[in-house]
């Protein structure tokens, strides 16, 4: 993708990856800094039931940024991811049309996401397009469909059960969206970090031609990971159409910007190679905790946004200037 | 001659006229003079952020920033306008173009200097220069009313029949054909893109020529800026969201590679009426303006597919059959 390195390097760039292992740190630090100051700020901060609602800004979110973070450590993007949602969430409220029990819609969710990922697979891999505009044009396609089947309308009417899983208490003020984050994110751990299937991702991310030859079926960890996003966004579609309790064509519009701000805020490198998971679920508690905190203080959403955008420039730019100025 | 009806550029050509012909069989009206000219007016927007974004695309960067460097000098004009009513329609163009063009330098000065991926900056600078547009204007709209005649005028001034925003979109085109063709900067933009390590060497300076390109790409943001907000009349938070992606779908459809160094002007200028022809179409034949979204989706995957198959290179192909050498 956007190559900027402007020499072949010799060696590996090891100030780099220093930087990144003291990076969940930093970001823990920041997390931190965020949390005590809303609590100074505002007397509604610390109350068990406002911080069990902060969690949904960001659980639907996290959940399709851990799998991006996957795909963007081994070198590809998918921008459809917000569009998948859409199209899932249009797919239920279809099923719904034809009395669909609980359990076909969230099969009829998760499977929408995953045909859709794995249609982003076949034009990756199988044509060997490149992701960043494949998933461009799948994000409009996806949508449009959305917005064919739906126009200005909107389905709703979902059966009260189906609600749990945007809505539901698995104990006290735990929702079933934070337990199923928190497994979710032991999973990617493991998948990332003890695996394999995780070891190949890294060697695909920092050298794909190194990894073909070195007998990694690089086409297929590319395509699994297509699927694995799909699935995401088709969970992510399951919880938020739940919470919502409709289905619109503007549905999750813009997320895909969110999450790979989560996952770039991570310490995930945009050029593949390098990041973990517990610097994206650190991310994702920074991200809900200062949008939740700044709604606490009335700032509006969009102002919100400067400092999200600020804080994804700032995180990349601070340690490459503070390198500038010792050298 | 062989090479050029072989080109992507005779292709869309090709596309677009059998597109034409198969709307006008139908709809004759759709193809009377005063109607093209609404279409080719209608698109001017597009074609004039399409060519900044080309030049950007080229130095294999990208610039999602456009639409929301867009509203933020659209509502900067608007407020300028409210406060100055008197002020001279050149002087919002100049104030215009100088706004963009610093904006796109903030996001050329970060991937130059700091070497942060444009993808990162720009997905920021999207987010923070709409932000921006709510903090100045506190979320209120300057309307119609409040706008000088002069200033939403001019976008639709008539000169030989066609508006002035279409002849500046031409004169947009004129000027980037030179740039690119004839100028230093147009081929140091395809060298970087081509090979950023051989134009080191060839003594290019790459952050320094990517720079230029935000800056250019920046500057006809604004220059769209000033002519969206007095066109429509109405300048707010949420103009033109979402149009960075439509303006990459005209650049990826007009053929210029993503991965850099490939494409030409007159490429995103035909990308670009791709789409506003299917755009203003859709109403005349009767399809429901919902299609639309999906139609452009499917456009740019297949134009993605084309581009692929028509530029792969030697090297890829060896590494494709090593790839099935070691799977069968």
């Amino acid at each position: 993708m956007n190559d900027t390195k402007r020499h072949i390097p010799l060696r590996l760039q090891s100030p780099m990856l220093r930087a990144f292992k003291s990076w969940e740190t930093l970001l823990l630090a920041v997390a931190i800094a965020i949390f005590i100051t809303n609590s100074f700020m505002s007397p509604y901060f610390l109350n068990a039931w406002n911080l069990s609602d902060a969690t949904f800004n960001f659980t639907e979110k996290a959940m399709i940024a851990f799998a991006m973070a996957l795909l963007i450590i081994a070198g590809e993007i998918d921008l459809s991811v917000a569009s998948i949602i859409a199209l899932s969430s249009t797919a239920m409220g279809w099923a719904l049309q034809y009395d669909a029990g609980v359990v076909t819609l969230v099969l009829v969710g998760l499977g929408t996401g995953v045909l859709c990922g794995g249609f982003n697979g076949f034009l990756v891999t199988g044509l060997g397009l490149p992701s960043i505009v494949v998933t461009i044009g799948t994000m409009s396609l996806f949508r449009g469909i959305s917005y064919i089947v739906l126009g200005d309308q909107g389905f709703r009417g979902y059966p009260p059960e189906f609600s749990f899983f945007g809505q539901g208490y698995v104990y006290w003020v735990i929702s079933f969206e934070f337990v199923l984050f928190a497994v979710l994110a032991l999973i990617y751990y493991v998948l990332l970090h003890k695996t394999n299937f995780g070891r190949a991702i890294y060697a695909i991310g920092n050298n794909p031609t190194g990894a073909l030859f070195s007998g990694i079926r690089v086409a297929r960890v590319k395509f699994i990971l297509f699927l694995l996003t799909g699935l995401m966004a088709g969970i992510a579609a399951v919880c938020l159409t739940a919470r919502l309790g409709s289905t619109r064509p503007t549905i999750a519009l813009g997320w895909e910007l969110e999450v790979v701000t989560m996952v770039v805020l991570g310490g995930v490198s945009i050029l593949g190679g390098s990041g973990t998971i517990p610097g994206v679920v650190i991310a994702a508690f920074v991200m809900g905790l200062v949008t939740f905190g700044l709604g606490l203080l009335n700032v509006p959403g969009i102002v919100m946004s400067i400092f999200i955008g600020c804080l994804l420039i700032g995180v990349i730019a601070l340690p490459r200037l503070w390198a500038m100025w010792r050298s | 001659m062989i090479r050029i009806l072989k080109s992507r550029e005779a292709l869309l050509v090709g596309v677009i006229l059998v597109l034409v012909a198969l709307i006008a069989s139908r709809f004759p009206a759709f193809v009377a003079p005063a109607n093209l000219v609404n279409v080719l007016t209608d698109t001017s927007p597009l074609i004039i952020l399409a060519i900044g974004q080309a030049m950007v695309i080229l130095t294999r960067c990208i610039d999602l920033s456009m639409a929301s460097n867009l509203a933020l000098t659209g509502m900067v004009c608007a407020m300028i306008n409210v406060a100055y009513p008197g002020l001279p329609i050149p002087v919002i163009i100049v104030v215009a173009l100088a706004f963009g063009a610093a904006l796109g330098a903030v996001n050329g000065i970060l991937v130059w200097k700091l070497t942060i991926p444009p993808i990162v900056v720009t997905l920021g600078t999207l987010t923070i220069f709409r932000g921006i547009i709510f903090v100045i204007s506190d979320g209120a709209w300057v309307n119609a009313h409040e706008m000088s005649p002069a200033f939403t005028g001019f976008p639709r001034a008539d000169i030989l029949g066609v508006p002035v925003l279409a002849w500046l979109a031409i004169i947009t085109a004129a000027i980037f054909f030179v740039v690119i063709a004839r100028t230093p900067l147009g081929r140091a933009f395809y060298a970087v893109g081509g090979n950023p390590d051989a134009a080191v060497y060839a003594g290019i300076n790459v952050g320094k020529t990517q720079f230029w390109a935000f800056v250019l790409s920046g500057m006809l943001a604004g220059l769209t800026g000033y002519l969206w907000v007095a066109r429509y009349s109405v300048a707010y938070v949420d103009i033109a969201k979402g149009f960075e992606l439509e303006i990459i779908a005209a650049c990826v459809i007009g053929g210029i590679a993503i991965a850099g160094g490939s494409g030409t002007v007159m490429g995103a200028i035909l990308g670009a009426l791709f789409l506003g022809i299917i755009k203003n179409a859709l109403p005349v034949v009767g399809i429901s303006p919902f299609w639309q979204l999906a139609i452009s989706g499917a456009a740019i995957v297949i134009a993605v597919a084309f581009n692929a198959r028509a530029g792969r290179r030697k090297g890829r192909i060896i590494l494709k059959r090593a790839e099935a050498g070691t799977n069968g």
